[in-house]
């Protein structure tokens, strides 16, 4: 959204920045990691996991398969390429819905101020008074469990969490000089929140996407590990861990590849979020 | 001080009434008959009709709001349908296992992050301070119920001093009690010890870079005086902040690591409440989560104030 602002030397600089950053660099790498691997499962797994091979079942880590096969015989590794197909399209488009009706919240709260601030950030308050996990499964539970709930409750609380950053944001850039020009040449505060408000606050609600992308991921674990996320034969890596349980005492390796799966994605955006909080938040740069 | 402390109480009771709105609304609008689960599908419709206006359930929507809030204003909170004991005995009886549980791993995240967080602060920039802030980065990305798992299997399956799950009761003794708690506890205490230890960190970074710390230092104050008495107190407000926030994390993690565990606590009755469409006892126990939530923030605002004396007129 900044790009068409920001002079070349300045993009270049950030550019070389980027390259200095070990959080920035460990973190993309990852996540690209973990994305390519999503893609790749559509075209290319392994072994083929709607084939199930008994007399393969419960086999410990080995050549053929690197992180075994579980109880009816499927490739653990590839269940767990599948897997991340569900992980990420649910925490993305949670983040998705989010965004799309917090940031208006929030820049509308900022913009308007007075009793519509006041309400809109009450009303976020209220939201937040419910433990959010308790709430996903309340929504999860009473709607039915499946994928497209469990989205829908892990969304709506990202609602308020962008409203809040979005806000606090457009807050601190309403009374720079360059908007008090624009409101003096009569635009409207509408125009003024989409041409000068969301290109500068573009940064940090980048930087609390992949914060909330994190924690989608870790809700959807939690929501698919008490059956209420998405459901057999579709593979998750909560799931998967719900089904290592109770073979904790002949297969303990079914209960640590989906694990480290979650935890390898989840630290990959989490450095992601803050390389990009040190790149493009100079006022946080200080720091570290 | 009185005036911040009204608007903030009047913020907290809004919030209840609304979210018990929430609360009542969702669970009206649920597919099903609480009747027709209760009795089956064979049941006949004079018995249905009968159970039904036993429940209340033939009474308009508004007359059975106001019936539930004003039963919980006195202590009733109805009850359970599926279990026939009131819904306020069996949060009793199921919250004197969450409730230490969630004390407990409060008390073990402080315990963990406070110190990894001043010590990071105070060796800023040397190995130690990178270690322990890698090891918080990987904290925070690790599930609870799978680090749940990893305890569960060191433990109890390989080296058996801890129950793999259940609980005994506290009439059992403390200890055997204890030590169904102390898993479960950890598992919870953990990813939230990993946050705290990042906020301490920051919080005291940026205390320590301020004026009055130089000039503490200048005077001669050691090190130690200086980081304990001026920075920790000044830092303590984000600390508060997190932990305020943390408590609902606790509360809501409970239902899935009760779940991990097997205890009869809150969030386990929550959990099989929603599945068997026992709505009064999930209403009851999330009005009670929720209430304790704005609680919790209000005290969390309260000492805030009077941390910093400077919140009290600002709000």
């Amino acid at each position: 959204m900044s790009a068409h602002q920001a002079a070349p030397s300045r993009s270049f600089g950030l550019l070389l920045h980027a390259f200095g950053n070990r959080s920035f660099l460990i973190g993309s790498a990852i996540t690209v990691l973990i994305a390519l691997v999503a893609l790749v499962s559509f075209f290319w797994t392994p072994y083929d996991i709607t084939h199930l091979v008994v007399a393969n079942k419960m086999k410990p880590p080995s050549w053929a398969h690197p992180f075994g096969t579980d109880h009816f015989g499927r490739d653990i590794l590839s269940m767990i390429m599948i897997g991340s197909r569900n992980s990420i399209a649910v925490a993305l488009v949670a983040v998705g819905i989010g965004m799309g009706i917090g940031i208006p919240i929030g820049c509308w709260a900022a913009a308007r101020g007075g009793w519509v601030d006041e309400t809109l950030m009450r009303m976020n308050d209220i939201v937040f008074a419910f433990p959010a996990l308790l709430s996903a499964v309340m929504i999860t539970a009473i709607f039915g469990p499946g994928a497209i709930n469990a989205i829908i409750a892990i969304g709506i609380f990202n609602v308020p969490v962008f409203a809040r950053v979005a806000r606090a944001g457009a807050m601190s850039i309403w009374p720079r000089e360059y908007v008090l020009a624009a409101r003096a040449s009569g635009k409207g505060r509408a125009q003024i929140t989409i041409e000068h408000i969301l290109p500068n606050i573009a940064a940090i609600l980048l930087i609390q996407g992949t914060i909330q992308f994190a924690l989608g991921i870790l809700a959807e674990s939690g929501l698919s590990y008490v059956g209420l996320g998405a459901q057999p034969p579709m593979p998750s890596w909560g799931r998967m861990l719900f089904d290592s349980q109770t073979r904790m005492m002949i297969a303990p390796y079914q209960a640590l590849f989906p694990g480290f799966a979650i935890v390898v994605t989840v630290l990959g955006l989490n450095l992601l979020g803050d390389g990009l909080r040190d790149l493009l938040d100079p006022k946080l740069r200080r720091e570290r | 001080m009185s005036a911040f402390l009204a608007k903030r109480l009047l913020i907290g009771l809004v919030t209840l009434i609304v979210a018990s709105i929430v609360v009542f609304a969702v669970l009206e609008i649920v597919p099903g008959d609480p009747a027709l689960l209760m009795l089956g599908m064979n049941a006949t419709p004079e018995a249905l009709e009968a159970l039904r206006s036993q429940m209340g359930l033939d009474q308009s929507i508004p007359v059975r709001y106001f019936n539930w809030i004003g039963g919980m204003l006195m202590g009733d909170f109805g009850r359970s349908w599926t279990y026939s004991s009131p819904v306020l005995d069996l949060i009793i009886e199921r919250g004197i296992v969450s409730l230490p549980l969630a004390i407990l791993s409060l008390f073990l995240s402080t315990a963990i992050a406070i110190p990894v967080g001043i010590f990071a602060a105070s060796r800023r920039g040397t190995i130690a301070d990178s270690a322990s802030m890698g090891a918080a980065q990987i904290g925070v990305a690790i599930p609870n119920f799978w680090f749940a798992l990893l305890l569960v299997y060191l433990f109890a399956v390989w080296l058996r001093v801890l129950p793999a799950g259940g609980f005994p009761g506290w009439g059992a003794g403390i200890w055997p009690a204890l030590k169904a708690l102390i898993m479960p506890s950890l598992a919870l205490a953990l990813p939230q010890a990993a946050i705290l230890a990042r906020v301490t960190r920051s919080a005291m970074l940026e205390v320590l870079g301020e004026d009055y710390i130089r000039t503490a230092r200048a005077k001669g104050m050691s090190r130690r005086t200086v980081l304990w008495r001026h920075a920790l107190r000044n830092a303590m407000i984000p600390v508060l902040t997190i932990l305020g926030l943390q408590f609902a994390f606790l509360l809501a993690g409970t239902i899935i690591i009760e779940n991990v565990f097997y205890l009869p606590g809150l969030g386990r009755l929550v959990f099989q409440a929603i599945t068997q469409r026992d709505l009064i006892v999930v209403e009851g126990v999330v009005m009670l989560l929720v209430a304790s939530v704005v609680v919790v923030n209000l005290v969390v605002d309260i000492l805030y104030a009077a941390v910093d004396p400077r919140l009290r007129v600002k709000a």
